[in-house]
């Protein structure tokens, strides 16, 4: 343990640190939380009209250069933000071998402690709303035309299991944002007395902002709101 | 006061270790934690019993020595508090303790309560050396520190090592007390010229030991005895990951010798 006045380059790499790959999964975090807001957002347009909500999936479709660097961005940070999560869940499982008998979390919240369970639900909706909206091969309560995104949604919703996981998983996603948003600027460095608690704030409202927008979807279907044409 | 503990007991490192349930009655309120396990101990060895192995030192709060859980609680759980400056007098008749070592890998079980923090030791040693001139005592305000610099660096030195920070962490992650050091230093003019590769160092260290990541949910901070706060953590991740990118081999060519 001599005074470390040589470092070895290849000693631990950026991304074999825990540090490092916290920060691989603030990074991904922030790529995927712009798609989620992007992807309300176009969302929501089915409350104006189905034709309006048709010619935006018709748009999206009509530069596939852009559709697929999105898609294969998104999917790399996916896969990254999963990697890292599941890397430094073994990490931790590792580093307390012997339990607690008892164990007290008082300062934390639940969505802090739940990030590995808010997670896999959400990618286990994710895979599942690809097979129901995406390729179509999993869409019980009505047919399923490419072409068609406001009847798919419709129809899909009003099979009310299916409304129903995506609710909770809606919820689940909440928790996710909740920690995450503002976890993401302490892991890159950012912490400040005033600006900290301000994001975290913040976290809350977007996190339940996203939330609510997303759920108003298979709401408004099962309410009757939203009929399809 | 009579209390009831449920007390960890393991004889050595190899032991699998359990958990043992004590009466301890004539419990004083005035007793430190401590000087209540001193009178559990004295009665268990006028018994001809092995006495509860625990860590002590100072019995001041300042040496970082002691430390263990109390009903999952790290130093018991009272603001700024370690467990040797907590008091009988929070406790009441009938009280019902579990009392366990830090958990974690890198804290080797020793005996009973009391673990092995060698990999503290480690950590600190990877973060080496810093420049400046020994000999002669330089003039006390030869170089100047901003007041809020001055401020967060002794906020960060605070710390005391106790592990209290890992204990509690759900990860056993070692984040609070690297993040302490780290910016202890980063702070002062005195830590500038080292200051990426003691981040590099002591983070390197840190996960070789086998502490896991910080994932922000602020128990540590909760538990800590000098209050260190998580900014600290924030801290040395910004100076780990800027070094990490402006790391380079060193140069051949000239140089400043």
């Amino acid at each position: 343990m001599s005074a470390t006045a040589n470092l070895p380059l290849d000693e631990l790499r950026f991304w074999e640190t825990s540090v490092g790959k916290k920060a691989v999964m603030a990074v991904t975090g922030v790529l995927l939380f712009g798609f989620v807001i992007a992807h309300l957002l176009g969302n929501l347009q089915i409350f104006e009209s189905p034709e309006k909500i048709n010619h935006y999936a018709e748009t999206l479709r009509s530069v596939p250069v852009l559709l697929w660097g999105a898609r294969i961005t998104l999917l790399i940070s996916v896969c990254l933000h999963i990697w890292a999560s599941f890397a430094l869940w073994r990490l931790q499982r590792a580093a307390r071998p012997i339990p607690y008998v008892k164990k007290s979390n008082t300062h934390s919240t639940y969505a802090s402690r739940t990030m590995m369970w808010s997670g896999p639900i959400v990618l286990a909706f994710v895979i599942y709303h690809l097979l129901h909206f995406t390729f179509g091969v999993v869409h019980p309560g009505g047919p399923f035309d490419k072409h068609n995104v406001y009847n798919n949604v419709v129809y899909g919703f009003q099979f009310w299991p299916v409304s129903l996981f995506y609710i909770v998983a809606m919820i689940m996603l909440c928790y996710h944002l909740y920690h995450g948003l503002w976890s993401m600027f302490q892991t890159l460095g950012f912490s400040h007395p005033v600006y900290t608690p301000w994001l975290q704030r913040l976290a809350k409202v977007a996190a339940i902002l996203i939330a609510a927008g997303n759920i108003s979807i298979p709401v408004a279907v099962l309410a009757g709101f939203i009929k399809p044409v | 006061m009579k209390l009831t503990l449920h007390v960890w007991r393991q004889k050595n490192a190899q032991d699998r270790g359990r958990m043992f349930r004590y009466e301890v009655p004539g419990v004083n309120e005035h007793m430190s934690f401590l000087e209540m396990l001193d009178v559990l101990n004295e009665r268990l060895i006028e018994k001809g019993e092995d006495p509860i192995a625990f860590d002590h030192d100072c019995r001041e709060g300042i040496c970082g020595m002691c430390g263990m859980m109390i009903n999952g609680k790290a130093h018991g759980g009272f603001k700024g508090t370690t467990v040797c400056q907590l008091h009988m007098r929070h406790f009441k008749d009938g009280d019902e303790l579990y009392l366990e070592p830090w958990r974690a890998a890198a804290f080797p079980v020793i005996k009973d309560l009391a673990v092995n923090r060698s990999s503290f030791d480690r950590i600190i040693a990877a973060g080496g050396f810093i420049s400046v001139p020994t000999g002669s005592a330089p003039d006390g305000n030869a170089i100047p520190v901003r007041k809020l610099d001055a401020d967060l660096a002794m906020d960060a030195a605070a710390c005391i090592g106790c592990g209290a920070c890992v204990a509690a962490c759900p990860n056993s992650a070692a984040a609070l007390f690297v993040g302490a050091k780290i910016s202890h230093l980063a702070h002062l003019p005195q830590g500038q010229p080292e200051r990426d590769r003691r981040a590099l160092a002591m983070i390197r260290q840190m996960n070789r030991e086998g502490f896991a990541n910080c994932s922000n949910i602020g128990e540590c901070e909760a538990a800590c005895p000098k209050e260190i706060k998580l900014e600290v953590i924030a801290q040395s991740n910004a100076d780990y990951i800027k070094a990490a990118f402006t790391e380079r081999p060193e140069t051949a060519i000239g140089g400043a010798g």
